[in-house]
C-alpha cells in the first residue's frame, strides 16, 4: 500500500487541480490551479526516484556503495520542471493582469469576445 | 557524433539572447536584419546536415555517452525527417521575419529586439523539439515553444482579445504539457531511461504492455494532441489564432500545430511500436478516431466562420485531422504522403495568413462581411489568396495535392471521400472569402448573430493603417506559394521525402517507390478543387447566415471561449483516448 500511495497522491493532486481549473470563477485562481496540476508532476517524479531508506545523492560525506541513495536524475528533472513552472506561472499571471486591465474583470464567465 | 548538430538549436537561442541584451541600443533594421541572418544560418545548417551528413546524426551532449547500455546524458537524434522538419521550421521563421520587417508599431519600451528575439526563441524551441532524442528534453522544448507562443500571441497587450486568447492558449497547452510530463515520469519509472530509443528497447525487453505503459501512452499522447489541436483538444487553437499577430499565426498554423503530429509519430515509432509497446491496430484506430473527428469538426466550423483568421484556424484543425489519419494508416506510403502534405500545407497556410494580415493592416478589419468588395484594388493579394484557397482544396500540382493524393491511395475509398470533402470545404471557404472580399460578388449578408466572433473593430498591427502594401508583405505569400508549388513538382524532393519517411518509420526494409503523381490522384485533386469552387459559388449566390437558427448552432456554442469548458473538454478527450487505447488492448 505504501508503495502505491505516492502515485495515488500524484494522480489525486493532478485531478483536483483540473477540477479547480474547470470550475474556476477567477483567473488568478485558475493559474494557481494549473500550478497545482504541476505540483502533481513533482510528487510523481520524486516518488519514482525514491529508494527505501535511501539518502540524498551527495557523495561529499558518503562513501559510494555503503548505503542506498535516491535517484538523482529525477531530482534534476524536478528542478527543471520547477523552472518551467515558474516561467509559465509568471507569464500567465502577466497575461491575467492584462486581461484585468482590458476587460475589467477576472471572471472567465464574463469574457465573451471569442466564441462560435 | 556530429558536433554541428546542437548549433541548429544554439544559433537561434544565442541570437535571441543577443537581441534581448542589445536590442535597446540598436536601431530596428539592425535588430531585424540580425534575426533574419541567424534564422537563415540555422536553415542553412539544417539543410547542410540533411544533405551532407550520414543519417542519422547523433550527438550525446557534453559527451555523456551511454555506458553498458545505460545513459544519463541527453542525446540529439536527427534522422533526415527530423532535419528536414527543422529546415522547414527555419525557412518559415525566415519568411515570417521578412514579412514582419518594419511591421509592428514601435515595440514596447523602445526595445527593437523584443519581437525578433521571441521569434528566434520560438524557432529554437521548435528545432529542439524536432531534433531531440530524449523524452524529458522533448517536454522541455515542448514547453519552451509553448511559453514563447503564449507570449507572442498576447504580444499586443493593449488588444483585449489577444490577451484573452493568449491566456486560454497558455492554460490548456500547459495542462497538456504536464500530462505529458506525467507520462515521461511513468516511463522513466518503468525503464530507468530517458533516451527514447533506450526506453523503447527496455519496454520490448520486458514483454507485453501493461496498465502503466498504457497510462504513459495516453498521457504522452494527451500533451501532443493538445499541441496538434485534435478535436476535442482543439478549443484553444481558434481563439489563439484569431487574435495572435499575423506573423505569429503563420508560425502557429504553419508548423507549430503540425509538430504535435510529428511528436505523436516520433513517440509511437521510437517508443511504442515494438512488442512491449502499444499494438499497431490500437494505435491505428485511436489516431483514426481523433483524425476523423478533427477533420469533420474543423471543416464544418471553418465553413461557418466570418472572422477570416478564425476561418483559417479551423481549416488548420481540419487539415491536422487529415495528417493524423495519414499517420493512423501506419503504411509507409501514407507516411511519405503525409509528410509531403504537411510541407505543402505549411507554405499554403502561412501564405493565406499573410494575405489576411494584409487585409487587416490595410482596412482595419478582418471580417468577411465588413470587407465585402472593399479589397478590389489589391489584385496581387487577391491572386495569392485565391491560389492559396485552390491549393488548400488540393489543386494539382501543388504539394498539398500530391501529398493528399498519395495518402488517399493508401487510405481506401471511405477515407478518400473524407479527404476530398474536407479539403473541398476548407478550400471552398477560403474561395468564398476571396470572391466576397476581393471580388465583391454576391450581396453583403445581413448582420450576423451575436454569439459569433466577428472580425470588426480590429486594430491594424502596423504603425498606421497601410495606404499601400509594402513589397515584403506581398512577396512573402508569393514565395511561400511558389514553395508549395515546387513541393508538388520536384521529383527529387518527392524521393527525398519518401525515403526520409521510410527511414524514420520502423519496419521498412525495402526501398519503396517515392510519392509520385498518378492519374486517379490528379483527378481526385481536380475534383476537390472543382467542388471547392462550386461551394464558393453557391455560398456567394445564396448567403447563409440570414436564418436565425442553424443546425450547427450546438456545435458552435461549444466553442464558448471559457477556460473552464476547455479544460473539461481536454479531460474528456483524455478519457476518450484512454478508452480507445484500452479497448484495443483487451
Amino acid at each position: 500500500m505504501m508503495d502505491v500511495l505516492p502515485y495515488l497522491v500524484a494522480a489525486w493532486i493532478f485531478l483536483v487541480g483540473c477540477y479547480g481549473l474547470a470550475t474556476s470563477r477567477n483567473l488568478i485562481h485558475a493559474v494557481g490551479c494549473l500550478a497545482v496540476c504541476q505540483a502533481a508532476t513533482y510528487v510523481l517524479l520524486l516518488s519514482v526516484g525514491y529508494r527505501h531508506s535511501g539518502t540524498a545523492p551527495v557523495f561529499a560525506d558518503l562513501t559510494p556503495h555503503t548505503r542506498p541513495v535516491v535517484d538523482p536524475v529525477v531530482q534534476a528533472l524536478a528542478l527543471t520542471d520547477v523552472v518551467v513552472g515558474a516561467t509559465v506561472t509568471a507569464l500567465l499571471l502577466a497575461l491575467v493582469i492584462q486581461v484585468a486591465k482590458r476587460h475589467h474583470t477576472l471572471d472567465p464567465d464574463e469574457l465573451s469576445e471569442l466564441r462560435g | 557524433m556530429n558536433h554541428l548538430l546542437p548549433l541548429v538549436i544554439v544559433t537561434p537561442l544565442l541570437g535571441a539572447a543577443l537581441l534581448v541584451a542589445a536590442g535597446r541600443f540598436v536601431p530596428r533594421p539592425a535588430a531585424e536584419a540580425l534575426a533574419c541572418a541567424l534564422a537563415a544560418a540555422t536553415a542553412a545548417l539544417a539543410l547542410h546536415l540533411l544533405l551532407h551528413a550520414p543519417s542519422p546524426v547523433i550527438d550525446w551532449l557534453g559527451a555523456w555517452t551511454p555506458r553498458n547500455g545505460h545513459s544519463v546524458g541527453i542525446v540529439l537524434h536527427a534522422d533526415r525527417l527530423a532535419l528536414g522538419t527543422a529546415a522547414l521550421v527555419s525557412l518559415l521563421v525566415l519568411a515570417v521575419l521578412v514579412y514582419s520587417w518594419r511591421y509592428f508599431d514601435e515595440p514596447p519600451r523602445k526595445h527593437a529586439g523584443s519581437f525578433p528575439a521571441l521569434v528566434l526563441l520560438f524557432q529554437a524551441g521548435m528545432c529542439g523539439f524536432v531534433l531531440t532524442g530524449d523524452l524529458f528534453n522533448a517536454f522541455v522544448f515542448f514547453e519552451l515553444m509553448g511559453v514563447v507562443a503564449y507570449a507572442l500571441t498576447g504580444y499586443r497587450v493593449e488588444a483585449a482579445k489577444a490577451v484573452q486568447g493568449g491566456l486560454t492558449f497558455g492554460v490548456v497547452n500547459s495542462l497538456g504539457a504536464y500530462a505529458m510530463l506525467m507520462g515521461v515520469g511513468l516511463l522513466y519509472a518503468r525503464t530507468g531511461e530517458l533516451a527514447m530509443r533506450h526506453i523503447g528497447a527496455a519496454l520490448d525487453a520486458r514483454g507485453a504492455p501493461d496498465a502503466l505503459v498504457l497510462a504513459a501512452f495516453v498521457l504522452l499522447l494527451t500533451g501532443l494532441l493538445v499541441k496538434a489541436a485534435a478535436v476535442p483538444f482543439h478549443f484553444w487553437l481558434p481563439d489563439a489564432h484569431a487574435v495572435a499577430p499575423t506573423p505569429v499565426c503563420m508560425l502557429l498554423s504553419g508548423v507549430m500545430v503540425e509538430l504535435g503530429v510529428y511528436g505523436t509519430a516520433r513517440i509511437y515509432w521510437t517508443i511504442f511500436s515494438g512488442p512491449g509497446g502499444i499494438p499497431p491496430e490500437t494505435v491505428a484506430h485511436t489516431l483514426l478516431t481523433f483524425g476523423v473527428l478533427s477533420a469533420a469538426v474543423g471543416a464544418l466550423m471553418c465553413w461557418y466562420q466570418r472572422h477570416i483568421k478564425r476561418l483559417l484556424a479551423f481549416s488548420t484543425v481540419a487539415h491536422t485531422g487529415l495528417f493524423l489519419i495519414g499517420l493512423a494508416l501506419l503504411a509507409p506510403e501514407a507516411t511519405g504522403g503525409t509528410a509531403l502534405y504537411l510541407i505543402g500545407h505549411a507554405g499554403v497556410k502561412a501564405a493565406l495568413f499573410a494575405c489576411a494580415g494584409i487585409l487587416l493592416d490595410r482596412y482595419g478589419s478582418i471580417d468577411e462581411y465588413a470587407l465585402h468588395g472593399r479589397a478590389r484594388e489589391l489584385r496581387l493579394t487577391a491572386a495569392c489568396f485565391t491560389a492559396g484557397g485552390l491549393a488548400l482544396a488540393g489543386l494539382p500540382p501543388f504539394g498539398t495535392a500530391l501529398g493528399k493524393a498519395v495518402t488517399e491511395e493508401a487510405a481506401g475509398p471511405w477515407l478518400t471521400a473524407l479527404f476530398v470533402l474536407v479539403s473541398a470545404v476548407t478550400g471552398g471557404a477560403v474561395l468564398r472569402v476571396a470572391a466576397r472580399v476581393f471580388g465583391g460578388h454576391g450581396t453583403p449578408p445581413a448582420a450576423g448573430e451575436e454569439r459569433e466572433t466577428s472580425g470588426e473593430g480590429e486594430r491594424p498591427e502596423t504603425e498606421q493603417q497601410l495606404t499601400r502594401v509594402p513589397a515584403t508583405m506581398l512577396a512573402v505569400p508569393g514565395v511561400l506559394l511558389v514553395g508549395a508549388l515546387l513541393a508538388g513538382v520536384l521529383p527529387a524532393l518527392h524521393s527525398a521525402v519518401g525515403s526520409a519517411a521510410d527511414e524514420a518509420a520502423p519496419g521498412v526494409t525495402v526501398a519503396l517507390t517515392p510519392p509520385h503523381w498518378s492519374a486517379p490522384g490528379i483527378l481526385l485533386g481536380l475534383l476537390s478543387a472543382a467542388v471547392a469552387a462550386g461551394l464558393a459559388v453557391l455560398a456567394v449566390r445564396r448567403p447563409q447566415h440570414t436564418r436565425s437558427r442553424h443546425w450547427l448552432d450546438p456545435l458552435r456554442l461549444l466553442h464558448s471561449g471559457h477556460i473552464g469548458d476547455y479544460v473539461a473538454w481536454t479531460l474528456a478527450g483524455t478519457t476518450l483516448l484512454g478508452a480507445l487505447a484500452l479497448t484495443g488492448l483487451l
